[in-house]
């Protein structure tokens, strides 16, 4: 009630007491509305009128005209402004400053009365007093008053580089990794060497780059070619370990029983797949590796032309051949230069003689006669390398049905022929015949120039290289044609021939009739003389027998016979002894080539006599020979 | 004038026909190309038993070659037989790979 009073005064508006209430009471009394039953019903309109009420700062108590008399003017005057103020209550302090009259007089009349208390107190009173006049922190309203500086915020930046790469190295150095690497530098010195005296090329460079990348690509397999081979070699020996035994060890111990016959033992069968329906047609052993052999495959028969191929096989790998070149016609005779082993000569049934080099990794040959450049017109029947000429050209010669023996010199990429000697048949009652086929010869060992031919007619022709068109001798030889005709590797004076009329027959040069004739019941397809002795030769016959024979022992019977092939329609076309081990080769007609051991009996030396040291050399073999041919002679001599 | 090899070159048959001969060959039980890091390449036998071969025997021929080169350095390995009971282990080393070939040499 004291409040709506208060209320009213400062706003003097009395009509609105009803209406004041009312806003009281909802003020007061929270939220429901109640209608009292004495407020005034107003209309809306009325409602809505909108009173303004002002607040003032004035006093309504203050008097608004308070005058005042000047004595100046001599009448009373309002005063301009009146207070407005007005008092609610006031009380009365009771602090004194410290310092101040009052302060001094009642701190005095304190310490007079604590003073009787004791000097100790005295003590406490001025300790306290000391200590309260250090600065004590309110319990109340102290505020501790720290101000911080605004921190700037942190912020950490890093930056890592990427960690170079690292690979884990780890090696030994021992003697021999010092040796290679000393090796290595020294390779290089050279490589460089040479490329600073050699004319640099561009082109070849960025070929030889490009090849470089080539090869990287395609790393894996091609560098095992070497350690396939040496392994490919060990299994086969493993698997024909036997035979390799035999062949090393094996020496056949019932030839001390056997008086004067010997055996042949088989060891290594050889054949290619992809050869099968050709025949042997060419043996030739390589001087330098011993191991290895050439086998050149075509045809003998003239209805059955067609390819041909030159093999390589090695004694350490009988199931394949270590190099192979298909032909594109039969070949019919092959020679392997006696001092450049990777060097073949060739020659081919459609008369064209060629030079394969081994060392090079494509299947052709690297020269090639063609009909420009004088190739035969016939097949070729032999070929053979000669000494270097006097430019140090390599060069062969070969003999052909066509009646020509030509000379071929292998100049730079060319082959350069030239015709040494024509074989002419002899002129019977003034009837031109034509030239005569030579089939087989023979340069001596010794004497450079000398040479023998055989032709088909059956004769032999003693010739010289320096002489084209006439023969030194000619013997009349056989009634077929001459199949091969082969000088003896000691004896100079003694040459041996074989032909298909079934014989074969020993020579003396300087005599025109033979010193032995065999004849050995079938067509003999090759005679060969031994290297160890020269008194041994053997031959092979269409029967399939290899006939062996020594003169020392026995000089009218063969002292071997044997069978060597399987199948009894099987011909036996060559035979080749083997320069140092105690081995023949032997090629047939279905394209084998079969490997036999010499048994001891095969292979005797003279026998040493008692007392004396066992002469060895060619002198022995030599002299075995002439004595051989003395005694022939001496009854010839006789008769005549 | 670049020539990429995609096919085999000549060369390449030619060593893929001598492991192919080798493989076939009578006797042969398997053969394995390992790597000069001993990792085997090519094999005919069954992936644990190749591990353990090419591991083993590499560490074998490694120390083998190594006892041939010491006693003098310009000699080196050719191949490393090892034969047992039951069978012969052939080892062939090469500057880059090494070829295992176990064979059973009586069959």
């Amino acid at each position: 009630m004291l409040l709506m009073s208060v209320w009213s005064c400062f706003f003097g508006q009395d009509e609105e007491d009803g209406t004041e209430t009312g806003e009281g009471d909802e003020w007061m009394q929270g939220k429901t509305l109640i209608k009292p039953l004495d407020q005034l019903d107003l209309t809306e309109a009325e409602l809505k009128e909108e009173f303004t009420r002002i607040l003032t700062a004035n006093n309504p108590h203050a008097p608004q005209n308070i005058v005042r008399y000047s004595f100046k003017e001599r009448s009373y005057k309002p005063i301009s402004s009146v207070d407005q103020l007005a008092v609610h209550f006031v009380l009365e302090g009771n602090l004194l400053h410290q310092d101040s009259d009052e302060a001094r007089r009642q701190r005095a009349k304190q310490g007079d009365v604590e003073e009787g208390g004791g000097e100790e107190r005295a003590d406490s009173v001025e300790s306290k007093a000391g200590k309260k006049e250090q600065k004590i922190t309110n319990q109340f309203n102290f505020s501790e008053r720290a101000s911080q500086t605004l921190n700037n915020p942190l912020r950490e930046r890093g930056c890592q580089t990427e960690p170079p790469p690292r690979a884990n190295f780890s090696a030994t150095a021992n003697q021999w990794e010092i040796y290679d690497v000393y090796l290595e530098v020294l390779q290089k010195q050279e490589k460089n060497k040479e490329k600073a005296k050699a004319v640099p090329k561009k082109d070849d460079d960025k070929g030889k780059k490009k090849m470089m990348l080539v090869e990287t690509q395609s790393d894996d397999i091609t560098k095992v070619a070497k350690v396939a081979k040496i392994i490919e070699r060990m299994v086969n020996q493993n698997t024909f370990d036997d035979i390799a035994q035999d062949f090393k060890y094996f020496e056949d111990a019932s030839d001390e029983y056997r008086e004067q016959e010997g055996t042949l033992l088989p060891l290594w069968k050889f054949q290619y797949d992809k050869a099968k329906r050709l025949s042997v047609t060419a043996l030739c052993w390589n001087e330098s590796y011993k191991d290895l052999f050439a086998v050149g495959l075509g045809s003998y028969d003239f209805t059955k032309q067609g390819r041909g191929m030159l093999v390589f096989y090695s004694l350490k790998n009988s199931t394949f051949p270590e190099y192979i070149y298909p032909t594109t016609s039969g070949i019919l005779c092959l020679d392997i230069h006696k001092h450049l082993p990777y060097l073949v000569a060739v020659g081919f049934y459609d008369g064209c003689v060629a030079v394969y080099n081994l060392k090079e990794e494509t299947l052709q040959p690297i020269y090639k006669s063609t009909a420009k450049s004088g190739k035969h017109t016939d097949p070729v029947w032999q070929v053979k390398w000669q000494k270097d000429d006097m430019d140090n050209n390599h060069n062969f010669f070969s003999v052909s049905s066509d009646g020509r023996v030509v000379s071929w010199t292998l100049v730079k990429n060319e082959l350069v022929f030239t015709d040494i000697i024509k074989l002419i048949i002899e002129i019977f009652d003034n009837v031109c015949r034509p030239a005569a086929c030579g089939t087989s010869f023979d340069f001596h060992k010794q004497i450079d120039y000398l040479f023998l031919v055989g032709t088909e007619e059956g004769k032999i022709h003693k010739c010289s290289k320096a002489y084209s068109s006439q023969f030194l001798e000619t013997y009349n030889a056989h009634n077929m044609a001459v199949d091969a005709v082969k000088w003896n590797h000691f004896h100079t004076k003694v040459f041996i021939s074989c032909s298909s009329d079934w014989t074969v027959k020993i020579w003396d040069h300087t005599i025109k009739t033979p010193m032995f004739t065999f004849d050995l019941n079938a067509s003999v397809g090759d005679v060969a003389w031994s290297p160890y002795s020269s008194t041994v030769f053997a031959a092979v016959t269409t029967d399939g027998k290899v006939h062996t024979f020594d003169l020392s022992i026995n000089k009218y019977e063969a002292i071997c016979q044997q069978p060597v092939v399987a199948k009894k329609k099987t011909k036996l076309t060559h035979i080749e002894f083997n320069p140092v081990y105690p081995i023949i080769i032997v090629g047939d007609d279905r394209g084998y080539v079969t490997s036999l051991k010499l048994s001891p009996n095969l292979r005797k030396k003279p026998k040493e006599k008692k007392g004396q040291e066992l002469p060895k050399g060619p002198e022995v073999e030599i002299a075995k020979m002439e004595k051989l041919l003395s005694l022939l002679r001496e009854p010839e001599n006789s008769n005549a | 004038r670049f020539s990429a090899v995609f096919i085999f070159s000549p060369k390449q048959a030619e060593v893929e026909e001598t492991l192919k001969r080798i493989q076939t060959h009578k006797g042969v039980i398997g053969t394995i190309v390992v790597n000069a890091e001993g990792i085997p390449i090519r094999t005919t036998l069954d992936n644990s038993t190749t591990v353990q071969y090419a591991g083993l025997l590499h560490q074998l021929t490694m120390k083998a070659r190594s006892t041939v080169r010491d006693l003098d350095p310009q000699n080196d390995l050719t191949f490393l037989r090892i034969r047992s009971k039951k069978h012969e282990i052939m080892v062939a080393p090469d500057k880059e790979y090494l070829l295992i070939v176990i064979q059973n040499p009586s069959e």
